[in-house]
This record gives C-alpha cells, sequence and structure tokens, in this order.
C-alpha cells in the first residue's frame, strides 16, 4: 500500500505546544483524501509541514518514492506539491488572466524560465490560452480582464483553485478551499472539487462534514496532533473514537 | 492607437533633447549644456534604483555605493593609466554589478525597515574604506587627468557628453520597459504584490530579487562613470549616504515604479536647487517645502500627476 504522498512520524512545536505531535499519513495517487479536525487540531501546521513553509521537528515525508523532508517549499512546488490558501492569496493589481498566467509561467520549464528578460511575456500566446483554460474550467472565462481586487470573494477563491491547477500539481492541497463563502459559493466550489476526482490527486482540509463526506474518497481525522483514524468515509463516521474526540454531536 | 501617440511624443521629446545644446549655444548659455548632461546622469541613476524600488519592491538605501562606486573605478582606471571609456565604463558596470551580488545576497535575506538598513550600512562601510585609502584619494577624492577615451568619439566637451549620457539614458528606458513587460518583469510585478504567494508558486524569489538589485546596480554603475567624467573627479561626497538618500527623494518625487518617475525626479529635484539656488543663495529650506507638497497632494509622484491630466 505504498501512497503518493508518504508521511511518517511527523512532529512540529510552537514553543511548549506540539501543534504536529507524530503524524502518519498516506495520500494515495488519484484519490481525493479529506482532513478534518476540531480547531487547534493542527490542520494547517501540517499543511505547512506538507509545503515546505515549515521544517519539521522529527519525522520523514516522502513524495512519489522521494525523501522531501529537507526540500524549500519551491523546490517541492518543483516536484509537484502545490497548496492553495485558507486566506484568499491572489494578486489584486493584476488581472484574473495574468494571475493564472504567472501560475503558468511558474511550472513553464519548456519554454524558458522566469529568467527571459526581453521578449514581451505578451508574446508567449501559449501560455495565454493555457490561463484562458483555467480560467474556463473554474467559471471565471467572462471576467478574465477584470483586476483580481475587483471580483467577489467567490470568484477570488475560485481563481486561486485555477491558479493551483495551473501548476499542474501532482498532488494539490486545498486549505478550507469553502472559507468565509455563502452556501451557493460552496455549492460552486464544491462542485468543481468533484470535477476533479479521478484525474487530481486532491488533500483537502475542510470544516463542513457535509461536503467532506459527500466528496471525499478517504477521511483522516486529525485530534490534537495526531491522526487517530485514516479510513473510508462510512467507517470514519462510524469510528467510536473518531465520534468521541471529534464529531461529538455533528453527526447524528 | 494611444500607443503610437505615446511613441511619437517620446520620441519628439527625445529630439528636443538631442537639440537642446544649440538652442542653449544660440542663447548664449553654454554653462547649462554641463548642467544637462548632469541631469542626464542623474536620471539615469535615478531611474536604476527607480527599477530596484518600483519594480522589484526592494526600498534599497545604499545605491550610492553602486553611483559613487562606478566612478571610483574609472578613476582609478584612468590613474592606472586606463583611459578609454570602452574598457573603463563596462568595468565600472561589472563592479557595481559584483558589489550587489554580493549585498543583495546578505541583505535580502532581511525584509522591510531591516533591507533598508543592511544596505545603508554596507553603502557607509563601502565609503569610510574608501576615504581610509590613501590611493583613492582619501577624503579629497580622485582626480581625472582627462575625460575617457570614447574613440571614434571625441567626449572633450560638454556637448558630446551629454549626448552620450542622454543615448545611455534613452537605451536604458527604453531596455527596462522590455524588461518590465518580460516573463521576468511580469514575475517582479508578483512578487512585489505577494511574495509568498509567488514563492508558493514555485518561482525561485530570492534569485528574482538578487538579479533586479543586479540589474539596478549596473546601470547605477554606468551613471556613475559618467559622473566621474562629468565632474573630473570621484568623490567620497558621491558615496555617502545622502547621495542614496537624494536618489531616493528623486524616485519619491517623480513616482516610484513609474516609467519616467526617476528622470522627472532628477529634473524636478535638480532644477529645483539650481533655480531656487539662484534666487534665494539657499535652496535646500525651498526643496523641502516642494517635497512636502508633493508627499501631500500627488502620492504618485510627478509621473502620477501627468498620468492624470493626460
Amino acid at each position: 500500500m505504498s501512497g503518493l504522498l508518504e508521511i511518517a512520524g511527523l512532529k512540529r512545536h510552537f514553543g511548549g505546544l506540539w501543534a504536529t505531535n507524530g503524524v502518519d499519513l498516506a495520500v494515495r495517487e488519484g484519490e481525493l483524501h479529506a482532513l478534518i479536525g476540531p480547531n487547534g487540531a493542527g490542520k494547517t501546521t501540517l499543511i505547512h509541514l506538507i509545503s515546505g513553509a515549515l521544517a519539521p521537528d522529527a519525522g520523514t515525508l516522502r513524495f512519489a518514492g522521494a525523501d522531501i523532508t529537507r526540500l524549500g517549499m519551491h523546490a517541492r512546488v518543483a516536484r509537484g506539491i502545490t497548496r492553495s490558501y485558507q486566506i484568499t492569496q491572489v494578486f489584486p493589481e493584476l488581472s484574473l488572466l495574468e494571475n493564472v498566467r504567472l501560475a503558468v509561467q511558474a511550472r513553464r520549464r519548456d519554454f524558458g524560465s522566469s529568467f527571459r528578460f526581453w521578449r514581451p511575456a505578451s508574446a508567449d500566446f501559449s501560455m495565454i490560452e493555457e490561463a484562458e483554460e483555467w480560467l474556463g474550467r473554474v467559471g471565471l472565462a467572462e471576467q478574465a480582464g477584470e483586476h483580481a481586487r475587483d471580483v467577489s470573494h467567490g470568484e477570488q477563491r475560485a481563481l486561486e483553485l485555477a491558479m493551483a491547477l495551473a501548476t499542474r500539481p501532482r498532488l494539490l492541497l486545498l486549505d478550507e478551499p469553502m472559507a468565509g463563502m455563502g452556501p451557493e459559493e460552496s455549492e460552486h466550489m464544491a462542485s468543481l472539487i468533484a470535477s476533479l476526482k479521478g484525474t487530481q490527486t486532491v488533500l483537502l482540509v475542510e470544516h463542513d462534514m457535509d461536503i467532506v463526506f459527500r466528496l471525499a474518497d478517504r477521511v483522516s481525522v486529525l485530534v490534537a496532533g495526531r491522526v487517530v483514524a485514516s479510513d473510508a468515509p462510512e467507517r470514519v463516521r462510524d469510528d467510536p473514537e473518531v465520534r468521541r474526540a471529534y464529531l461529538g454531536d455533528e453527526v447524528q | 492607437m494611444k500607443d503610437r501617440r505615446h511613441a511619437l511624443l517620446e520620441l519628439g521629446l527625445l529630439a528636443a533633447a538631442a537639440l537642446l545644446p544649440f538652442a542653449l549655444q544660440a542663447i548664449g548659455e553654454d554653462y547649462y549644456i554641463g548642467f544637462a548632461a548632469r541631469l542626464a546622469i542623474f536620471a539615469l541613476a535615478a531611474t536604476s534604483l527607480n527599477f530596484v524600488v518600483g519594480h522589484g519592491g526592494m526600498v534599497a538605501f545604499g545605491h550610492a555605493a553602486f553611483f559613487g562606486g562606478g566612478a571610483y573605478v574609472v578613476a582609478l582606471l584612468m590613474q592606472a593609466g586606463v583611459v578609454s571609456a570602452w574598457l573603463a565604463w563596462p568595468a565600472a558596470v561589472a563592479a557595481a554589478a559584483l558589489a550587489a551580488l554580493l549585498i543583495g545576497a546578505l541583505s535580502l535575506r532581511t525584509k522591510g525597515v531591516y533591507f533598508i538598513m543592511i544596505t545603508l550600512a554596507f553603502a557607509q562601510m563601502i565609503y569610510y574604506s574608501v576615504i581610509s585609502l590613501q590611493f583613492a584619494g582619501g577624503d579629497d577624492g580622485l582626480p581625472l587627468d582627462a575625460r575617457s577615451s570614447l574613440a571614434p568619439f571625441d567626449l572633450g566637451n560638454d556637448r558630446a557628453l551629454y549626448w552620450v549620457a542622454l543615448a545611455l539614458l534613452a537605451a536604458s528606458l527604453h531596455a527596462l520597459r522590455r524588461v518590465a513587460a518580460s516573463r521576468y518583469g511580469r514575475a517582479l510585478a508578483g512578487i512585489r504584490q505577494n511574495e509568498a504567494r509567488m514563492e508558493a508558486l514555485g518561482y525561485p524569489v530570492f534569485r528574482l530579487k538578487l538579479v533586479c538589485f543586479v540589474i539596478g546596480a549596473a546601470l547605477a554603475g554606468l551613471a556613475g562613470a559618467l559622473l566621474a567624467n562629468q565632474n573630473g573627479l570621484a568623490s567620497p561626497g558621491q558615496l555617502y549616504w545622502t547621495q542614496s538618500g537624494m536618489l531616493l527623494v528623486m524616485v519619491i518625487l517623480g513616482g516610484v515604479g513609474k516609467r519616467y518617475g526617476g528622470v522627472l525626479g532628477a529634473i524636478a529635484l535638480l532644477g529645483l536647487e539650481e533655480a531656487l539656488g539662484l534666487v534665494t543663495g539657499h535652496s535646500h529650506f525651498y526643496v523641502g517645502l516642494a517635497l512636502l507638497a508633493v508627499a501631500l497632494f500627488a502620492p504618485r509622484g510627478l509621473a502620477g500627476l501627468l498620468e492624470r491630466k493626460a
């Protein structure tokens, strides 16, 4: 049972608090894996550790068979781990198209890197076309020319997803993609995530249990910095330890 | 359509600037040809800093190290018998770029106010090192026996030096505009707005910023080489922190990140100093007032003001 991402004994502390206290977790190629847990369980810290924004104090991370424990963030992106952010992190003064184009450009080693100083970026039509495709995929084709600061919160979140997808990750880390959204926007985002199933490996951190149990192939439950269960949604739902530690009265 | 009008306007202004010496000679104000050369040189220096501050988003407070450094390289080489501009000026550019590579590699590990302080500290270290060196002229600076030889062109008169400075300024402005629209320039724009996000997209942010810092320094080194020729001297004052401050003031006055911000700022500041010096004999107070007015009424600088009118 080898996974695309394999985490073993991962630890990270902040002062006296072990935010990540011996996490073991495997994400299989192609699955939509949800990570849930009560507030303060260490979900965001774990995402930081996987993306490389934080370095662990102990434990190992293996990705596609290689040890990536000591790699920095952009080296991990180059290997195929991309994250989206909990708080919207787009480029407010750039158009939606340019936001996604920058994500495409980040990946395009084949057409030359970002150390190209003379040819206008706007002359690389293939990059622009690809950016337009990603925008269309998340339903933002119409707004391509607008500045990111001028579109709605839900549209910014969709843009965020398009940018993450445009780096063509092997593993996409989605950190609460529905945060701060109304019910309609949430439903739109849920259907976008559902459309990724089967083609894109996703590790999804999400509070909305309804959406998690509807979308996920497997669910891992993080409590106090440890994974207490990692299984199919039905079984996790019925796991007595999970019910006691976390779900409580949210699932009747 | 609008782009073409702009391009024509720019060419027209460049042509007018190129003809300026004839106009000044016609009205018998030859002195101002030298002043015009000085304007073009400082415009280049301020433009180079504006690339670092406005495009790279790095508020560098040690640009004098590269500007003054370029002047010293030309003066030192001349002392060693290297008169040719074709050798000395590229050497000034290369020395400034190399210094920026080292200073940037260390300074760029810090951000914000710490970056300001550490670039200032490095520049002051260079200043104090140079004034303690006997062979660099110490406190007196290092005079040039003659202007660099730009054979087959003759740099002997102020008019020629002005044209060379103007040509290099125009070429630099054109090049920086191309760079701003290139993949590299777009990546810089992303970094300026959200550095962490660019990192998360997989951009080598540190290296991209370092290259920006080096490009800015290299152009400042070129401006410094010109300044040594214009002054006939490489002086410690050109390395001192007040020089860095003056360049920053020009950038802010003219418009941070604006294509002509450095040019407008240099013209405005040096022009004000010259004009007020003639009228009142003490210009600093009024220059301060003018700065205050820009900060209050034109926060995007003179270039921002012009854009709104256009």
